[in-house]
């Protein structure tokens, strides 16, 4: 291992974080490289310094403030689309609900005809009114002016607007 | 059994105030000590903390556990100290690193109550007393970002790839970072170096 190397393991070697076989890296150097050896005890020694800082205690009120604070802070407000979270067990009992009901609604209600019997006598008629030679001799029909042919009517429209 | 802090989260998020009570003794100390040795003032330090855990409050309806909780929590407190750091807002309220130190909690110093019991020879007292104004003068004239590492890796003993992802930068990069604080607080305290590789 290079002294450069060194710089990203030393840390870790003095505060014991490294795995077993960089460990083993960092002692081989050190153990043939004395600047690199200095380093470690000297990083050893700033971090035996830093352990002397005593730790200190918050303050008496420093719960009662955080307390008030928390307490002092509205209720989330439920937007729109929290209406649509509701619970899952909320949700199973509600679609059991919904599928019981229209069990019920289906069993309780008699079974409607699909053909109705004023379709039905509408349809023992049909025979007739496709029938030519009846509606040919139809005597109201026979009461009605002849029909209009299409060259006729085009000829007496100039003088209608004369 | 103890519950995870992503499960006490889980149980704030769900409407559970006792787990919150929880996270807040888990972790008001380790908060407000980082906070005070990133801005130097114990009052600016509590103010902070308390803005962490409002934070936390705040975000429990969106709490997703796709990273440790320390991480999201150091990220908010980081964050937050930096800022202040620098808008400087209570530059005013900072304490002088020439200013003497002294016994009053409130001016920030971390001197435990019972120091006299512990060191009964006054002289030794004060000899302690110096040092940890030369160890605490050192961590101050770190650049914040370096400052902050050294504060997540040596008291809050956060693994290189938690700190990275608070300080936004790659796992090489807080290494390199790291080295560098290491580099300067050695030279800024090569006296007390020098007697403490001597042990």
């Amino acid at each position: 291992m290079s002294c450069e190397r060194m710089e990203s393991r030393i840390l870790g070697y003095v505060d014991g974080r490294l795995k077993a076989s960089e460990r083993l890296e960092v002692e081989k150097h050190i153990a043939n490289c004395a600047p690199c050896r200095l380093r470690v005890q000297e990083f050893s020694a700033v971090s035996g310094l830093l352990d002397e800082l005593p730790v200190i205690e918050p303050s008496s009120e420093f719960d009662t403030r955080v307390h008030a604070l928390v307490a002092a802070e509205p209720e989330p407000k439920m937007s729109w689309w929290a209406w649509l979270h509701v619970s899952p067990r909320v949700a199973l009992v509600a679609s059991l609900l919904l599928v019981m009901a229209v069990y019920v609604g289906y069993r309780s209600s008699p079974v409607q005809p699909l053909i109705t019997n004023d379709d039905q006598a509408m349809m023992q008629d049909l025979p007739v009114l496709e029938d030519h030679d009846l509606l040919q001799n139809f005597e109201p029909l026979k009461e009605l002016p002849p029909p209009v042919q299409a060259d006729q009517a085009n000829e007496e429209q100039p003088q209608q607007q004369m | 059994m103890v519950r995870t802090d992503v499960q006490l989260m889980l149980d704030v998020k769900a409407g559970d105030g006792t787990s919150f009570e929880l996270l807040l003794q888990r972790y008001r100390t380790p908060l407000v000590n980082f906070l005070f040795r990133m801005v130097r003032n114990r009052e600016q330090a509590e103010d902070l903390a308390q803005e962490v855990f409002l934070r936390v409050y705040r975000a429990r309806e969106d709490y997703v556990p796709s990273a440790k909780f320390t991480t999201w929590l150091f990220r908010i407190a980081t964050n937050l100290a930096l800022n202040s750091v620098r808008d400087n807002r209570y530059q005013k309220l900072e304490v002088s690193i020439d200013a003497p130190v002294t016994v009053d909690a409130e001016d920030g110093d971390e001197r435990p109550l019972d120091v006299p019991e512990k060191h009964p020879n006054i002289e030794q007292h004060l000899v302690e007393d110096a040092r940890r104004k030369m160890i605490r003068h050192a961590i101050d004239k770190l650049p914040e970002k370096q400052r902050a590492a050294v504060l997540l890796h040596k008291y809050e003993e956060l693994d290189y790839a938690e700190i990275a992802k608070i300080l936004n930068c790659s796992e090489s990069a807080l290494k390199s970072l790291l080295f560098r604080a290491y580099e300067a607080l050695r030279v800024e305290l090569a006296p007390l170096v020098a007697q403490q590789a001597k042990h």
